[in-house]
């Protein structure tokens, strides 16, 4: 215990005047959530519509109010035949096409199958997903009475699903982006101040000390998690102000939940400095290592469920897909410890792991 | 807890056919020696010939291959952390933490080694008079020349006050005074009951010591008292003129060169 606290206050006197450690791990996450936030922004508000209303009833005309009440899109010009919907659709003047068909108000009356036929620019894949992800809102809030299908001709659209209920991609990707930026910095952090000592030399006068292992691991990895709990919290609360993520759920829960995720972390950090022998490699490797499985198979931008099934695999020992679904679940959802409980055991698993292996590859001798 | 029954044993450190092999390279090969309580013994060799690897298994950093080593009383293979309690260690790089003053250096170690209350309190003190650092508590690490960082090395190593102490390569960087203020401690100490075991390959070092070992090729190559080495190397070479005796740097070259004759044994 003595030795956890030697250790413990002597990094955080070292942290203390090493102002610029301090400055990345508590405010560079919270620059780069305002960075990628906006960028990684799949949204699009007032899509150019044409509309061809070849029905022109009332009801007919309430389902294009109801497009353009929406915001989402916004009408400008009518089409009356096929030809000018092409050129329309050619010239760029419209990226999205609504046709009511003949007999739409009358069918509709008869609480009949009614069709309606949108037509989507396919340049951009995901601008003509996330417009038809509008589109589709749309259709339903409009109340079209139970039968009633949606038929869409698209061009080279992957359909995918991108979106959460409230079609913001936004709330969808900054939890993932939270997760990135929290990874990065516990694993950057603890892999550069071990291999710190390394290069100082201290790293052997400490193993020449009659100090076990896990006690050195343990104090050295405890400043760390404070630190990179403390800018976690900052970065969500950025996103609250910033993008508007919610907070359905209970404090209490989302920091556990992240201090699972960052133990899990810093012993991914601590199990890098044991391969990197200077600062650079250790931060390469580090980033690397937190940015791509966080990245691409996490589930932030790439759902599990559309990855080939080897990959699928492989995501089960991320951590970051654990802490995503919990992350999103009590954000999002109000999700409680209850619910959230697979993905905390999970991410207790794996803290356990890499720690102690850490343990063992720093004990080897 | 503090302090460690020393026993009887004039003998502080007792090393029998110590081998450590890394795959297929042999980098202590068979080295056996013991040095006397009080005794300063230096480990002479060029780089590479073994001396650090050495010290590591003495020290319980590295596991023996074969071959046993008692240090302190304590089988280095069986008890490393015992043995890391008795010694004192402190090498060229004199590893303090630079963004730390000079006293959170020493509390920082006299933590690791368990101190606290009266006994850190004394030590410090100690540890700033040896350093000649009274008054300068509060001045950061990175500040410090290289003699300075030298003796507060030295007296972070020396808190716990271990009956044995190992210098590896301990005066590199350091100007000519600072290093002959360190050897003036190093001898202090060693009269007053501290085992010192120290490598280096500056020669006029090893001339400070009581008895020399030469490492080659992660074998001795030759073992004893300076003066009788160079005795040795005299009567071998049947100089007309006794009187002028070989120096040490003949003796080193003799040994190496001779060492590499007969290597090829193995």
């Amino acid at each position: 215990m003595n030795h956890f606290w030697a250790v413990a206050i002597k990094e955080l006197r070292q942290i203390r005047r090493d102002r610029r450690t301090l400055m990345v791990m508590l405010f560079l996450p919270g620059f780069f959530l305002l960075l990628y936030g906006y960028a990684l922004n799949f949204d699009i508000r007032h899509v150019a519509l044409v509309v061809q209303d070849r029905d022109a009833t009332a009801e007919s005309r309430r389902l294009v109010s109801r497009f353009v009440e929406s915001t989402y899109f916004e009408l400008v010009g009518t089409a009356t035949s096929d030809a000018e919907i092409g050129r329309a659709l050619d010239s760029g003047v419209a990226r999205a096409v609504l046709v009511i068909p003949e007999g739409f108000g009358h069918d509709l009356a008869q609480r009949m199958p009614v069709t309606v036929q949108v037509l989507l620019n396919g340049d951009n894949a995901n601008t003509a997903t996330t417009v038809l992800g509008y589109t589709t809102a749309v259709l339903r809030e409009a109340s079209i009475p139970a039968g009633a299908s949606v038929t869409t001709r698209l061009a080279l659209v992957e359909p995918r699903i991108w979106y959460n209920p409230e079609l913001r991609s936004t709330l969808f990707l900054v939890p993932g982006l939270i997760a990135y930026l929290s990874m990065i910095t516990a694993v950057v952090s603890t892999a550069l101040s071990i291999v710190r000592e390394k290069e100082n030399g201290t790293m052997e006068q400490i193993r020449m000390a009659p100090i076990s292992t896990p006690a050195f691991i343990i104090g050295k990895a405890a400043p760390y998690l404070v630190l990179s709990q403390i800018s976690g919290i900052l970065v969500i609360l950025a996103a609250m102000v910033l993008f508007g993520l919610p907070m359905q759920g209970n404090w209490l829960t989302l920091n556990l939940v992240l201090a699972m995720f960052l133990i899990g972390a810093i012993g991914t950090g601590l199990l890098v400095s044991t391969i990197a022998e200077t600062q650079q490699v250790a931060f390469q490797i580090g980033s690397l290592v937190a940015f791509l499985p966080t990245f691409v198979l996490s589930g932030f931008i790439f759902p599990i469920a559309s990855m080939p099934i080897g990959l699928q695999y492989v995501s089960t020992v991320v951590p970051a897909r654990y802490f995503l679904i919990a992350l999103r679940g009590i954000v999002l959802k109000g999700s409680d410890l209850i619910t959230v409980w697979p993905s905390v055991a999970a991410l207790v698993v794996y803290a356990f792991l890499v720690m102690g292996l850490a343990s063992l590859r720093l004990a080897r001798r | 807890m503090s302090s460690i029954p020393a026993g009887d044993d004039p003998v502080a450190i007792r090393v029998e056919h110590l081998t450590r092999r890394f795959g297929a390279f042999t980098a202590v090969d068979d080295v056996s020696f013991e040095v006397k309580r009080g005794e300063v013994f230096g480990f002479l060799g060029s780089n590479g010939a073994g001396k650090s690897t050495t010290i590591r298994m003495l020290c319980g950093l590295l596991k023996p291959t074969s071959g046993r080593a008692d240090v302190g009383g304590i089988d280095v293979g069986r008890d490393p952390e015992g043995v890391k309690r008795r010694i004192g260690y402190m090498s060229q790089r004199f590893s303090l933490y630079e963004l730390l003053t000079v006293d959170q250096n020493i509390r920082f170690y006299g933590g690791l080694y368990g101190l606290s209350g009266e006994r850190l309190a004394r030590r410090r003190t100690f540890t700033l008079e040896m350093a000649g650092l009274v008054g300068r508590e509060n001045v950061l690490t990175r500040t410090l020349s290289g003699g300075w960082r030298q003796r507060l090395a030295l007296g972070c190593a020396l808190l716990h006050e271990p009956p044995i102490l190992f210098l590896d390569e301990p005066t590199g960087g350091v100007d000519p005074v600072s290093r002959r203020d360190f050897w003036r401690l190093i001898d202090d100490m060693a009269r007053a009951g501290t085992t010192v075991l120290v490598t280096t390959h500056y020669l006029d070092e090893a001339e400070r010591c009581d008895r020399v070992a030469i490492i080659h090729g992660g074998r001795i190559a030759a073992m004893g008292p300076t003066r009788e080495l160079k005795r040795a190397l005299a009567a071998r070479r049947a100089r007309a003129d006794q009187d002028v005796l070989p120096t040490l740097e003949d003796v080193f070259i003799d040994v190496v060169t001779d060492a590499a004759g007969a290597g090829a044994t193995t």
